[in-house]
Order: C-alpha cells, then structure tokens, then sequence
C-alpha cells in the first residue's frame, strides 16, 4: 500500500522551516514569549505609571486602621480594627449569605421541582406561576422589592410586633429573638457535635458492610441522628445544663440583648433564594423527566417501598442529570450576592469598596476581591466535581 | 458594580496608558475634545441636581461651568457626569471625567495617595445630624446605640466612627451608596439618625422629605463634629489646569470683593480701579499667564456670576434651602472665603 510505502521510506531531509515538529515548537515558543512580554509589559507599565501620578500602591494598607463601622459582623470588629479584618467581616458575610441560599434554594426548589411535575393541578400551576414569576424578573428587582417592603411595611423598635410572650419582635431594624447566653460549655458542645457526626458516618458505613455481608438492614440514618444530636446533649447535661439566656429588651433606640437578623440580610437572602429555587426547579423537573419510567416500574417489580425505589434507584439516576447544571447554580448565588451592595448588607464588595475609596488603591483590592471570588467558586466546584464523580454512573 | 467596572478600567488606563503625562496634556485633551467633563454628584438639592429640564444646577455645577467658560468663553460646554460617593475617586484617576466637584472634603490622603490635587474651597461645611422630631433628641450626646443612615467612602462615615468612638457611645451603621436610597432608609425609619455635611442636610430636609411628613418632623442636631472643606478636585500631572481650576474659583471670589456682578460687569470694564482693570483683562497679562483668553473672567462673571451671586442662588436665601452665608462669606465680612489677588 502506498501509506505504508510512505511511512517505512527512509526519512527525506526536509528543511527545518517545512519539519512541522520544528515547526509546531517554534510557534508555541512565539506565542508564550508574546504572552510572556506582554504580561511583563502590562506589570513594569502599570508600576511606572502608578508611580508617576504618585498614586499609593502595595499591601501595606491592609494592617492600618479602617476606621469605618460595618452593621452586620459575624466576628469583633470595631473601627479600630484594620482593613484586613473589615475585608475578612466582608468575606464570611458573603460566605453566611451564599451558604445558606445554597441550603435553603436547594430545599425550596427541590420542591417546586417535584411540585410542577405532580398531577394535582393547582399545586402544579402553582409552582409553574412561581418558576415563570422568579426566573424572568431581574435578582435586583426582587432585593428592592423585598428591601423596601420590609423598611415601609414592619414598624419602628417602639412599635415592634412581638410574639412568644414578648421574647420576639420583629421591627423595620430586624427579627430580634432571645439566644443562650455565651457559656464555656459551648465550645464542647461544638466539639462534640463533631464527634457524633464523625460517629454517626461510622455507623453508617458498618450498617452498610453488615447489611451486604448478612442482608441484615440496620436504621443507620435515624440512629446516626441520635448520635450527633444526644451527645452534645449529653455534655450540656453533664456541665449541670446552663440554661441562662440573653433576652432582647427595647432600650432607647433599640433592642439591646438576644441576637437580631437583620433586614439587610433577610432581603438579600430571602430574593437570592426565590429567585434561584425557581432556576432549581426546573433542574431538578428535568432531571427527573430524564428517567425511564420502566425504572420505578422495575424497583416496584423488585419489592421495594415507595421511599426506598426514590432512594436507591430514582435518585442516584436523576443526580447524575442534576449535579452538574446545580454547580452553575450554586455559583450564581456566591456571585449574585454581590448585589448585597444596592441595599446596603455589608458582604464583600462593601468592604472592598469602602477600603478602596479610602486607600484609593483600586488594583490590589480588586485582585483582592478577585481572588476571593475565585476561591469560594473554585471549591464549590471542587466539592460539586467531587460529588459527581462519586454518583457518576460505575460500569463494572 | 459599577465602581467595579470603573476601578477595572482604572487598572486598564494605568496598565496601557503608555505616553507619559506632560504639563497641558489633560488641558489639550479638554481642548480638543471640545467639553469639560465635570464629575458632580448624582443629586443634592442646591449643590448639584439636575433641575426639573434636565439642566444641572447647583453650586458645584457653577465651579463646572465657571471653568468651561475661561477655557472656552462658554459656561455650557460642560459634560456632567453623576457619580456616588464611591465612584467618584476612580472616575478622576481613570480619566473618565477632568475635574470633581462634588462636594469632596479635602484631606491629606486624598490630596496625596490617591493622586489628586484640591484646587480651593468652594464650601465650608461640617458634618451634623438629622432626626425625627418626635424623638426628641436636644444633642447628639444622647445618640447612644442609634442606627445611623450614612454614604460610603466618605469621610462622613470615618468622622461618624470617630465621634461615637471619642465619646465613648456605639452605634449600628446603615451604608447604602445610593443617597436616594439611604434618604429612603431614614425617611422609612430603617435608621433613627441620618448624618452627612450639614449642608447637604439642609438640602434634604428642604427637597427630599416624602409627603405626608413636612420638613418640620425632622431636626437638625446642633452639633458639628467635623471640618468638612468641600472643593474641586483634579488628577495630578497637569498643573496648567489645575492652576486654571483653581483661579477660575479664586476669579469668582476676587469679583465678588470687588463688586463685580454679571448685572454690572459690562460697566465695569470701563473701570478706572486698576485692580478691576487687571481682573477683568482690560490689562493685559493675566489670561495670558493661565494660557487662556484675556477675557477669561469677563465671560465667567458674565456667564456664572460672582461667588455670592451663585451662593444665594444655589444655597443661600434666593433658593428653597435658605442656608445663611456663615462661614462661606468674605473674609472681609467675616468669613473664611479668601482669594489670593489676580496680579
């Protein structure tokens, strides 16, 4: 065959211009040495310019003063804190904000999801009104809307609906409500949520090696509970139950003790979970859609109950359809919560433009900020990718 | 997200601009180009709003238009562009706008590791606090474990720190960027205190209450806790402008000593005082010194008006705020406003 003629002639000389392996190596190098200059150009260029119009540049800003309030702080931080905690307040605001809408949006939308495709109408309309309502309204509408109905329509501290013999009240400065006063006890009890959680997933995995081995079923999932839950119990009993609580009080502008949510927060919240559950739910309606229905006929043909067919057949199918567009979802929410700015929650992009607006030294915080971004949705998706892998579909 | 993108573009321009910034660059720009671009605020009543034709006015907005009438003999070749509080920096060191006049407190920082120059003083103010009447508040002594509706970015929100921290008392901030939207906090009831230049306080409380509140249910606290010397702002790098920037508000202070008005400054060119001979350019030199046309402050007066015209108009009592002249008047009568002499 000529092919094989070609192949086992003797090599030709060629000039090096005309070898492509010669040629594909100078190409790659000329691309990377242009990258490479350019890069190189862009850092020297923008030193030399920062320099020129004297405009402050480097990290030592982040130990000075911030000297700014912030209204919603998960850890101690006062004006005299520096600018490094004012931006690490920023960033666990964002993480409580984008971790929760993550849970809750999960929750709403699997349901919404299952919702639209039940055969009683009126839930099924429902939930297709909702989908249609969510998804083709901007995110930022929703944050006014929800902002505003919470600063105009709930009373001022003075006039505060309360509830639960007066240890609840919820006004236009928030939901207050009465929480354990700080004890040492607490952080064993963390400790020891821990550990029942590390002993529940034990159990679980003897349970499952036992039930293969002998066909005995074991309630791993209901005892794995007990056991998280009893044992920080256990502790608190133990340390004789300290039972002291910080009850909010109203005292001259506003309720002192208890611990609050704020409106800020609640708007953010609750519109980043509306409108993303509706996104959800159509995920989680295709995914489901994406199963043969012969598969819960088959689980049906085989004895298992109603739950148990969900559990182990019709789930791990339809997770493998859902995981993936869920990780984009999840990546909206950390990023749509950056909206945080237009009604005032203190997430990242606040502290990161109030730090810039007083240092002026807008490259390195917007690296800053950049950076941030990049390493909450990269492991996001790590997790997701991780996840998915292990309901992947195993050919043996 | 917006300053965002802006402090983005600010990395751009720093990263690509390759030519090195000379004395006139930004001046020929502004020339050639045809406009000033004016940043101002995006809306306080008497200081810089736009008016309900779509033309801005406002104290700060005659700054805008005083220069674009020495530069080009017309105060209406001017390009306001509205900025936040926090937009604000980075418009001026991208080059998205020449000059700043919004109400910007001149500082150390500022003048120095943002690169900026202040070129004079167009308003001395000091930062207070507004509350509703019915809480009956006498001090702001008594403000202890108030929220508080403040601007970000601003020195209102670190001298509103300071304060709380000096006196030993705490208080839960509100930051919005939007100032629609923070007057919306306060008027709601989202906050007990709203703080800003007593100025811009005035300004809302006459402008901005939502009906059926009336301007009477609320006060403003008779203390001042800062210093708040409000001015234009340019970029470093091009001093001929700033030097033009600067005179041309030093021109409408001159003039108003001098009793120079744009009802009588056709007359006033037959002058015989010397000074007002060389202010107005029937001497010659000054125009030339600034690059600029001999007339430049002929058109200014004539066009914009003195300080005091501008200051009663915008502010003082021929306006809706009826802000008395206080600080703000002639040195000569007592007040802090003090050009340098034309000469």
């Amino acid at each position: 065959m000529a092919v094989a003629a070609l192949g086992s002639a003797p090599r030709v000389k060629v000039a090096p211009w005309n070898d492509p392996v010669i040629r594909g190596w100078v190409f790659q190098i000329v691309v990377v040495g242009l990258v490479a200059a350019l890069a190189w150009y862009l850092v020297s260029n923008t030193i030399d310019n920062l320099n020129r119009q004297k405009i402050a540049s480097g990290f030592d800003y982040l130990g000075r003063e911030a000297g700014f309030e912030i209204g919603d702080t998960m850890i101690d931080y006062s004006p005299a804190s520096t600018y490094a905690r004012a931006i690490w307040v920023g960033i666990l605001n964002t993480l409580r904000v984008a971790v929760l809408g993550i849970i809750l949006s999960t929750i709403l939308g699997t349901l919404l999801g299952v919702g639209r495709l039940s055969p009683n109408w009126l839930l099924n309309k429902i939930c297709a009104w909702y989908v249609e309502a969510f998804r083709n309204v901007p995110l930022l509408l929703w944050l006014f809307l929800f902002y505003k109905l919470i600063s105009e329509a709930f009373p001022g501290p003075r006039q505060a609906i309360s509830a639960l013999w007066s240890s609840v009240f919820l006004s236009n400065r928030g939901l207050y409500f009465p929480v354990p006063m700080a004890d040492p006890i607490h952080k064993w009890m963390g400790v020891a949520l821990l550990v029942g959680i590390a002993g529940a997933v034990v159990l679980h995995r003897w349970a499952k090696k036992r039930q293969e081995a002998t066909g005995q079923p074991f309630p791993s999932i209901s005892s794995g509970f007990g056991v998280a839950i009893g044992l920080p119990l256990l502790v608190w009993l133990a340390a004789g139950a300290p039972s002291a609580m910080s009850w909010p009080e109203l005292k001259g502008f506003n309720f002192e003790g208890g611990t609050v949510i704020q409106p800020e927060f609640t708007a953010l919240l609750v519109g980043l979970v509306l409108y993303t559950s509706a996104f959800i739910a159509e995920i989680v309606r295709s995914g489901i859609l994406a199963l043969h229905k012969g598969q819960s006929e088959a689980a049906a043909a085989l004895g298992l109950s109603r739950g148990q067919s969900m559990r182990l057949v019709l789930l791990p199918q339809a997770l493998r359809v859902i995981v993936p567009p869920m990780t984009s979802q999840y990546l909206n929410i950390t990023k749509n919560s950056s909206l945080a700015i237009a009604i005032g929650y203190p997430d990242l992009v606040a502290s990161i433009n109030v730090t810039i607006n007083q240092t002026g030294q807008a490259i390195e915080n917007i690296l800053l900020i950049m950076a941030a971004y990049l390493s909450v949705s990269l492991s996001i998706s790590a997790f997701m990718n991780w996840y998915n892998k292990r309901i992947a579909l195993t050919e043996r | 997200m917006r300053n965002v993108t802006m402090a983005v573009a600010v990395g751009l321009t720093v990263a690509f601009s390759a030519t090195a910034v000379t004395a006139g660059a930004h001046l020929d720009a502004i020339k050639a180009r045809g406009n000033l671009l004016c940043g101002v605020g995006t809306g306080t009543a008497g200081f810089n709003l736009a008016n309900s034709q779509g033309k801005w006015v406002g104290l700060n907005v005659d700054v805008c238009r005083a220069v674009a009438a020495a530069i080009f003999g017309d105060a209406e070749k001017v390009k306001y562009v509205p900025l936040t509080s926090q937009q604000r920096f980075t418009a001026l060191q991208s080059g998205e706008v020449d000059l700043l006049s919004n109400n910007t407190t001149v500082t150390l920082t500022r003048d120095t590791a943002l690169g900026f120059d202040f070129t004079g003083v167009t308003y001395y103010d000091g930062q207070g606090f507004m509350v509703p009447k019915k809480l009956g508040l006498k001090s702001a002594k008594e403000l202890n474990g108030a929220t508080v509706c403040v601007a970000p970015g601003t020195t209102t929100e670190l001298n509103l720190a300071d304060y709380f921290r000096a006196n030993k008392m705490s208080f839960k901030p509100v930051v919005i960027e939007k100032v629609d939207e923070i007057r919306a906090a306060f008027f709601s009831g989202r906050c007990d205190v709203y703080t800003t230049d007593s100025s811009a306080l005035a300004a809302t409380r006459a402008a901005n209450v939502p009906a059926p509140l009336t301007i009477e249910d609320f006060v403003i606290l008779p203390e001042i806790i800062s210093k708040e010397p409000l001015g234009p702002v340019v970029r470093h790098g091009d001093n001929q402008f700033a030097d033009i920037v600067r005179w041309s508000l030093y021109a409408m202070l001159e003039a108003e000593e001098y009793g120079i008005t744009s009802k009588n400054v056709d007359e006033m060119m037959k002058s015989d005082n010397p000074t007002i001979k060389r202010i107005l350019g029937v001497t010659p030199g000054m125009g030339k010194a600034l690059g600029l046309d001999e007339k430049w402050v002929y058109n200014i007066i004539k066009q914009v008006g003195n300080y005091g015209e501008s200051f009663d108009r915008n502010v003082g009592m021929g306006s809706p705020l009826k802000i008395a002249r206080g600080q703000n008047e002639l040195w000569t009568k007592g007040g802090l406003q003090y050009a340098p002499p034309i000469r």
